[in-house]
């Protein structure tokens, strides 16, 4: 082991400074222009988790089980065309509660030529005979599992496109989002984020519009108590006064049957008028606006309710037909609430209803709280255990200290180079490896204390000390990686980070205390031949 | 310098009776607190809502109660948190059950600082919020559980193998384990079950081969974990996913004590000739090694120390897991590891020298 100082040396020099640039990034306020155009260069800051730097995280839930039905009646009303243009004669259709849709078919031979068309055209469904009763042949209709799988995985990336786009409207720089397809979750995470509650409001929402008329001809009053007419539905027109802030709902009757979507809707802007407040103007693109024009001209002098997410948002009159394909708006909306509105219409509707199943937001000032007294905690932690060391070791003690720094300026760098997040606990794990690290020195100081009580030179006892308690160091830092790993694998956000930094800690605390310290006693004992050392 | 003077030799394993009186002790305690209180899990396990708040000035816990009212929380528990120096600001921890309404989380944090603002009078702030619906709540579990129950998989054949230096036998028992679960999960077994499943196998496995070691660091990690959780149950501390990652990791901090020290006992009866006695190599064997578990708990103490009072409140229950597992790592190895070893009176020189 007597050869190679220099090599070893320079490797360890070479190790030192890589680490010490990876850190540049994060310490420099703004990095010289010369820096970013070299791409060698690390150009990442170590990347701060939610909890240290404020923010949110959301788990959304996507929820099927209507878009489903929706999906289903939808199908149903297809089959139906199809029927009637393939001359086959059926007496009812409808979606039944199991994921399916029943037919009945008056004769044999018109349910096998229904077969034939489901097989061309509704091969994600399952066709089973059912009974026969006195209307015809019953015959189920079952959405595959399969198909209701790939159903909603699609649901779920379209929702999370959607959502993407939303929060790209809303200005946000910074964010992340991912979809567990398995689960039809979307996990979205956005650092910085100021007002949770208007983001939240803004993701959550379905935002399906729907223009619907309402029904004049019965009486609310009477559907109140009861008897909803055929077809028909209450939902509530909740308007808010922009002054008093005092919200008031109003139920009104209308036709169940939607009209017109918000999917035809090409743009969305948003203008301020004396008398109406803020309005958001849509454009509706040739289809839409060829609907909306039969829609009025129809109905003139009829009321027409715009519905977002079953509530009534206005319910103005139709006064004249409408051809220019753009509607309007208004309904005492603040800036922010037009502005919000107004991003939801233009980046669409969700493809289904989502729930938030977990919520975790920090304050930017918790988080940097917590960034404060971490360092506080480190420095002190990190003080006692370097004045304990000097003072209990002396010289040797502070060969250990210098192990000990480049312990934490490799942890420090290892993050920045992998592109790891540090988190709180991944914080309090870089602490707690700074008293775990001198461990290895310890084990080896004291060793070579035994070496040379028993008699043996300096050089002899730091050959021994090294020898025999390297394998003792290996295995015991073992079973804390082993944690480690597992700890990473089953992990979550915050926990994870403490298992990135605690297994770089571990790895480098290895390199650090047993092999950059045995270069120089090497080079103490061999090239300067030193016969004593304070230890 | 020395702290612990070379030579030294107090007689540990004479003191045995005493200590495992002192953990059996602390032990009961703890346990009948976890049970007489419930299990505290987290909102990470539990689901439901953990809100921190920051007032202006220190109020009752009942103001603020009665001031949440009209947000229409459940809430469960309202608790002080005050960061050591700062006397003029008042941190509180809201914990609360599930929301039955999802729209209401939509405003959660306006409503809960308008009413806040409302009888304290501005300037109060919602600093976090963590909400965790059912399933989460129950897939974090599950990872959680899963965690334990793999940890407790690798250090067990990684003990076998490592403290009894048979290899082949650790792999036997990795096979054992396999088997186990593969047959728990069978018999459709949750989690938890195959965590006890696991442990059980382990000491099992280890009684049947006379595993003496491997039993011994078994019995030290138990005696650990049951010491932190039953501290936890007694200061009235909740257990999250950051305090399962402590406690995992002291486990594996408190093996490495006794591997240190296991090691020095197999040093010795391997470079002793004549007449082996087991227990006083053990004790020679502590009391060589103090010096060392005495320096480096004492260094990992120091920083856990830092982190206890100044880390802050949310790293809280994380520091006073570590603080707590120091100690008892520290212990438990000189006065449960190394007096387990005895646990079979005879075989002891044969075991030693194959080692």
């Amino acid at each position: 082991m007597s050869k190679n100082i220099g090599l070893r040396s320079a490797i360890f020099a070479v190790l030192t400074i890589v680490a010490l640039v990876y850190l540049v990034p994060t310490f420099s306020k703004e990095l010289p222009t010369w820096w970013s155009k070299v791409s060698i260069l690390p150009q990442e800051k170590v990347k701060l988790g939610l909890d240290l730097q404020g923010g949110m995280q959301l788990v959304l839930q996507v929820e099927g089980e209507k878009a489903l039905e929706a999906e289903l009646e939808r199908v149903a009303d297809d089959i139906k065309d199809e029927l009637r243009s393939e001359k086959i004669k059926y007496s009812d259709i409808k979606r039944n509660s199991a994921n399916g849709i029943d037919l009945t078919f008056l004769s044999d031979q018109d349910v096998t030529s229904f077969e034939t068309l489901k097989n061309s055209l509704y091969s994600e469904y399952d066709m089973v005979k059912g009974e026969k009763t006195e209307n015809g042949q019953v015959v189920h209709l079952n959405m595959t599992q399969t198909a209701i799988k790939n159903l909603n995985k699609s649901w779920t990336e379209q929702a999370k496109e959607t959502i993407r786009n939303r929060m790209d409207q809303y200005g946000l720089s910074e964010m992340l989002i991912t979809t567990q397809v398995e689960k039809n979750q979307i996990l979205i995470q956005m650092p910085g984020l100021k007002d949770s509650d208007r983001a939240i409001s803004l993701i959550g929402a379905t935002a399906q519009l729907e223009f619907k008329l309402v029904d004049e001809e019965n009486s609310v009053e009477e559907a109140l108590k009861g008897n909803i007419p055929a077809g028909d539905e209450i939902l509530y027109l909740i308007e808010k006064d922009s002054k008093t802030g005092r919200t008031e709902k109003t139920p009104i009757l209308l036709k169940k049957r939607t009209s017109l979507t918000g999917s035809y809707i090409t743009d969305a802007k948003i203008s301020l008028s004396q008398t109406k407040g803020y309005t958001v103007d849509l454009t509706l693109d040739k289809k839409g606006a060829r609907i909306f024009e039969n829609l009025t001209a129809a109905n003139v002098n009829k009321r027409l309710a715009i519905v977002l997410d079953d509530v009534v948002v206005m319910a103005p009159n139709i006064s004249e037909k409408i051809p220019s394909g753009k509607a309007e708006i208004t309904g005492g909306f603040s800036s922010d609430e037009a502005e919000d509105l107004r991003i939801k219409l233009k980046a669409g509707a969700l493809p289904a209803d989502v729930t938030i199943q977990e919520q975790r937001s920090v304050g930017a000032s918790l988080g940097q709280d917590s960034i404060d007294q971490g360092i506080n905690a480190m420095i002190l932690g990190g003080a006692l255990v370097v004045l304990f060391m000097i003072v209990y070791y002396g010289f040797s003690g502070l060969i250990a200290v210098f192990a000990l720094i480049l312990n934490t300026v490799i942890i420090m760098a290892g993050l920045a180079a992998f592109g790891a997040t540090l988190t709180l606990p991944g914080l309090a794990g870089m602490i707690l490896t700074i008293g775990m690290a001198v461990d290895a020195n310890v084990l080896i100081y004291e060793r070579m204390r035994e070496e040379m009580r028993i008699g043996k030179t300096l050089r002899a006892a730091v050959e021994a000390g090294y020898e025999k308690a390297t394998i003792c160091i290996f295995d015991s830092n073992l079973t804390t990686l082993i944690t480690a790993v597992v700890l990473f694998q089953f992990g979550t956000g915050p926990v994870k980070g403490f298992a990135v930094t605690l297994t770089i800690g571990i790895i480098a605390n290895f390199i650090t205390a047993v092999y950059v310290t045995r270069v120089i006693f090497d080079y103490l004992v061999i090239n300067l031949n030193w016969k004593k050392i304070s230890i | 310098m020395h702290i612990i003077k070379p030579g030294i030799n107090i007689n540990f394993m004479g003191m045995r009776y005493y200590a495992f009186a002192l953990s059996a002790i602390l032990i009961i305690i703890g346990m009948v607190a976890f049970v007489i209180k419930g299990p505290n899990f987290g909102v990470d396990f539990k689901g439901g809502l953990m809100i921190q708040i920051k007032l202006t000035s220190p109020q009752d816990i009942s103001k603020i109660r009665e001031a949440l009212n009209p947000v229409n929380l459940n809430v469960e528990t309202i608790q002080s948190v005050k960061s050591i120096g700062k006397t003029d600001e008042a941190e509180y921890i809201i914990r609360a059950g599930q929301l039955e309404d999802n729209n209401k989380q939509k405003t959660l944090n306006n409503d809960i600082t308008k009413a806040l603002e409302a009888s304290f009078g501005t300037g109060q702030a919602v600093q976090r919020l963590e909400m965790v619906g059912p399933q989460v709540g129950a897939e974090l579990r599950n990872k959680a559980l899963a965690a334990i129950f793999y940890s407790i998989l690798l250090i067990a054949v990684y003990i076998s193998g490592r403290f009894e230096q048979k290899w082949m036998i650790s792999i036997i028992m990795a096979v054992c384990f396999i088997v186990v679960v593969l047959l728990g999960l069978s018999f459709g077994a949750s989690m938890t079950w195959l965590i006890l499943i696991a442990f059980i196998t382990a000491l099992v496995f280890c009684w049947a081969l006379r595993l003496r070691y491997a039993l011994s660091a078994f019995m030290s990690l138990i005696h650990d974990t049951l010491i932190v959780i039953g501290a936890f149950a007694v200061t009235n501390r909740e257990i999250s996913l950051t305090v399962v990652a402590a406690i995992l990791t002291l486990i594996g901090y408190s093996l490495n004590d006794t591997i240190v020290t296991f090691d020095r006992i197999r040093e010795h009866l391997r470079n002793t000739t004549g007449k082996k006695d087991l227990k006083e190599i053990a004790n020679r064997s502590v009391n060589e090694t103090l010096a060392r578990t005495v320096l480096t708990s004492g260094t990992v103490f120091a920083v856990v120390v830092a982190l206890y009072f100044l880390g802050g409140v949310v790293i809280n229950d994380f520091a006073f897991a570590m603080l707590i597992g120091t100690i008892t790592g520290v212990y438990s190895t000189i006065f449960i590891a190394a007096p387990c070893l005895f646990i079979w009176k005879d075989e002891s020189v044969k075991r030693g020298k194959k080692g």
